[in-house]
């Protein structure tokens, strides 16, 4: 059919037969997309008069926007917590490989480490969008060194740091840089963090708690200076107390500002959490779980040894220990595995599954206008599924970037 | 007149449904040979409950029509007389309605021809009637104040001079309605009786929209209800098309 269009001359595609997301429903409607952004078709048919260019036929599969990982250490080999000569090939080979899992938009983190590996490295970090070459930065996250000696987990003791001296200048110093820096996660519980929580929500850094034993007020008191987000939710804080609920608290604390919700990150890979406690916080703040894979290095390769910046961790099944160990060290998950074992653990609907995976996260980083959803003129990032929400395709920008069965992953 | 009785809405959806299909499938369409399809006309442009939403989210999104073969009355249009006469030229370029498909309201009115509408009314602008503001208030929020009290509109005229009418009628309180409209006399109070003057018209109901009717009324064109089926039964699709032009495309004339 001739298309007519007075706005633009870019080609329509009209993704036909399919249940797509929107609204927090699935819904039966087709998807319309021009120059990588989601179009309005009602717009386009009697403002513009056009029609579709390409309509494209998806045999009934689910459409949901592109997942976004807010926190992944690595995957296939590459640390991001390494100085390597390489490591732009590093970001550049997990993003391409990600795109299999649905991941569409990433964090590339960094555990705690020593500030010669943050001089190094933040550098050749840049937000950039995804296409066919892979998933887009969204900027780095920052697990460390502002964490809590008692709760490092699998980061090095003598990394770790505070910034009593000099509160923000110190942090500033440790890291050498923030320009692409997207998320930092710190223990609230150490001296002046107010005002470096302040100062980075300033300058529009996300500010997560974690690797803390932050009793709950202090937990709220850095949610007021604003802190918005919870690293890995249970692990490495202080467990739930009737009398002092500590930072799981925040999930049903009445001591947060008007119009602010709290995020919250959870590794559903069946192991960091028992899927009883899962259930916990899902059903105490449902709009707050934001799913995360937490991958280290070793994801996507064979058992064996492998690093975590400092450390040398085991990969044994799905465990993931630091070498010698029983400490927990990450998850070797992909995000789409823990997209569907939340699913299964809380028996919630397809719908809310697949928006802790993509609406969540970009609630919590304020992107949510372009990213996490398939409204119109959201960037048109998105993946087929099928109905057990096994990624078929993942498409960024409009364009395919991967299909299950060109590459056999 | 054709009065098709059926069970309840979904039925008399489907029925139509058919009916319109077999039509347009027998009317063997084609480059330069285009069926056209008559509706009312609706609510104000710029709003969420829009005419052109309800017609993109019911109509246009589920077929491949062409948007330039859609003609949407513009209720926005800086001179309205104008479009209106401009709506009438088209409908006579286009080579006249084909088949027009309306609804009738609680009061008799075709389309916005509300009571005391003039027989052989063309396309215009028309005052609203009380009745009608309330009926679409639920799309204004419930507050009157909010919703339009005039609305461009097919006339009576300009349905007439389609060459099929078909009018769906469902629920009891279009009863008497139904009732005014075809056992009653021809009266401008009432606008859809002016079909009862039309040689193609097929009403279209449901068990509940009969209620006012003489029983000897449901009776007899109940009884035609295997006649009338021929016209569904078959269903016909564009790829027997060719066969079945051959054929006549009615088994019976009213």
């Amino acid at each position: 059919m001739p298309s007519n269009k007075s706005v633009s001359d870019a080609p329509i595609v009209q993704f036909t037969n399919c249940r797509i997301l929107r609204d927090h429903q699935l819904q039966r409607e087709d998807l319309w997309v021009r120059e990588g952004k989601i179009l309005n078709p009602e717009k386009l048919f009697f403002d513009e008069k056009g029609s579709a260019d390409i309509q494209l036929d998806c045999k009934d599969s689910i459409i949901t926007p592109g997942f976004i990982d807010v926190q992944i250490n690595g995957g296939f080999g590459v640390d991001f917590s390494l100085a390597t000569d390489d490591f732009k090939a590093g970001i550049d080979l997990v993003s391409q490989k990600i795109l299999s899992h649905g991941v569409t938009s990433f964090c590339p983190t960094l555990v705690t480490s020593p500030p010669s590996v943050y001089h190094q490295v933040l550098p050749q970090i840049s937000v950039r969008n995804g296409g066919a070459h892979g998933a887009g930065v969204l900027g780095a996250h920052l697990e460390g060194p502002f964490i809590s000696k008692e709760k490092k987990g699998a980061h090095p003791e003598h990394c770790l740091r505070t910034f009593e001296a000099g509160a923000f200048q110190d942090l500033l110093a440790t890291y050498g840089t923030l320009d692409c820096v997207r998320i930092v996660t710190l223990a609230p519980e150490m001296r002046r963090s107010s005002e470096v929580i302040q100062e980075l929500t300033k300058k529009g850094i996300c500010v997560s708690l974690g690797h803390s034993v932050a009793n709950l007020s202090q937990a709220e008191e850095a949610v007021q200076h604003g802190a918005t987000f919870i690293t890995h939710l249970f692990n490495a804080m202080l467990p739930f107390h009737h009398r002092d609920p500590g930072i799981v608290g925040l999930l049903t604390s009445d001591k947060i500002p008007a119009g602010r919700r709290v995020f919250y990150g959870m590794i559903s890979d069946g192991i960091h959490t028992n899927p009883a406690a899962l259930r916990i916080a899902h059903r105490a703040h449902p709009k707050g779980l934001v799913l995360v894979t937490d991958a280290i290095a070793g994801m996507g390769l064979a058992p064996g040894r492998h690093t975590l910046g400092q450390q040398v961790v085991e990969i044994d099944g799905l465990n993931t220990y630091i070498a010698g160990t029983k400490t927990l060290s990450g998850s070797v998950a992909t995000m789409d595995t823990c997209v569907r074992h939340f699913q299964e653990a809380t028996g919630c609907s397809v719908e809310t599954a697949l928006e802790a995976a993509s609406l969540h996260p970009a609630q919590l980083l304020g992107i949510e206008h372009k990213k996490g959803t398939l409204n119109y003129d959201s960037d048109a990032d998105f993946l087929m599924l099928n109905d057990n929400l096994y990624v078929q395709a993942t498409y960024i920008a409009g364009e395919e970037v991967w299909r299950q069965d060109a590459s056999g992953m | 007149m054709k009065l098709i009785i059926l069970e309840n809405y979904s039925q008399a959806s489907e029925w139509a449904a058919k009916y319109i299909r077999n039509r347009i499938v027998q009317f063997g369409p084609g480059p330069g040979r285009f069926f056209t399809l008559g509706l009312p006309t609706g609510l104000p442009r710029d709003h969420p409950e829009s005419y052109h939403s309800f017609m993109w989210n019911n109509f246009f999104k589920h077929i491949d029509i062409s948007p330039e073969n859609v003609h949407i009355l513009d209720g926005n249009a800086p001179d309205l007389q104008a479009e209106c006469d401009a709506f009438e030229e088209k409908i006579k370029a286009a080579g006249g309605i084909e088949l027009f498909v309306g609804g009738i309201g609680p009061d008799g009115h075709i389309a916005f021809n509300e009571p005391g509408s003039s027989l052989v009314s063309r396309t215009r602008v028309k005052t609203l009637a009380m009745d009608t503001i309330l009926a679409n208030a639920r799309f204004f929020d419930g507050d009157l104040s909010k919703v339009p009290t005039m609305a461009l509109t097919v006339g009576v005229g300009t349905v007439m001079d389609a060459r099929e009418v078909m009018i769906l009628i469902t629920g009891a309180h279009k009863a008497f309605a139904l009732y005014k409209a075809i056992e009653d006399g021809v009266n401008h109070m009432w606008t859809v009786s002016a079909f009862q003057q039309h040689l193609n018209t097929v009403f279209v109901c449901d068990e509940d929209a009969t209620l006012e009717l003489k029983v000897k009324t449901v009776k007899y064109f109940k009884g035609l209800m295997l006649v009338h089926n021929k016209l569904v039964e078959p269903l016909y699709s564009m790829k027997e098309m060719g066969a079945q032009r051959s054929q006549s495309k009615k088994p019976y004339s009213d």
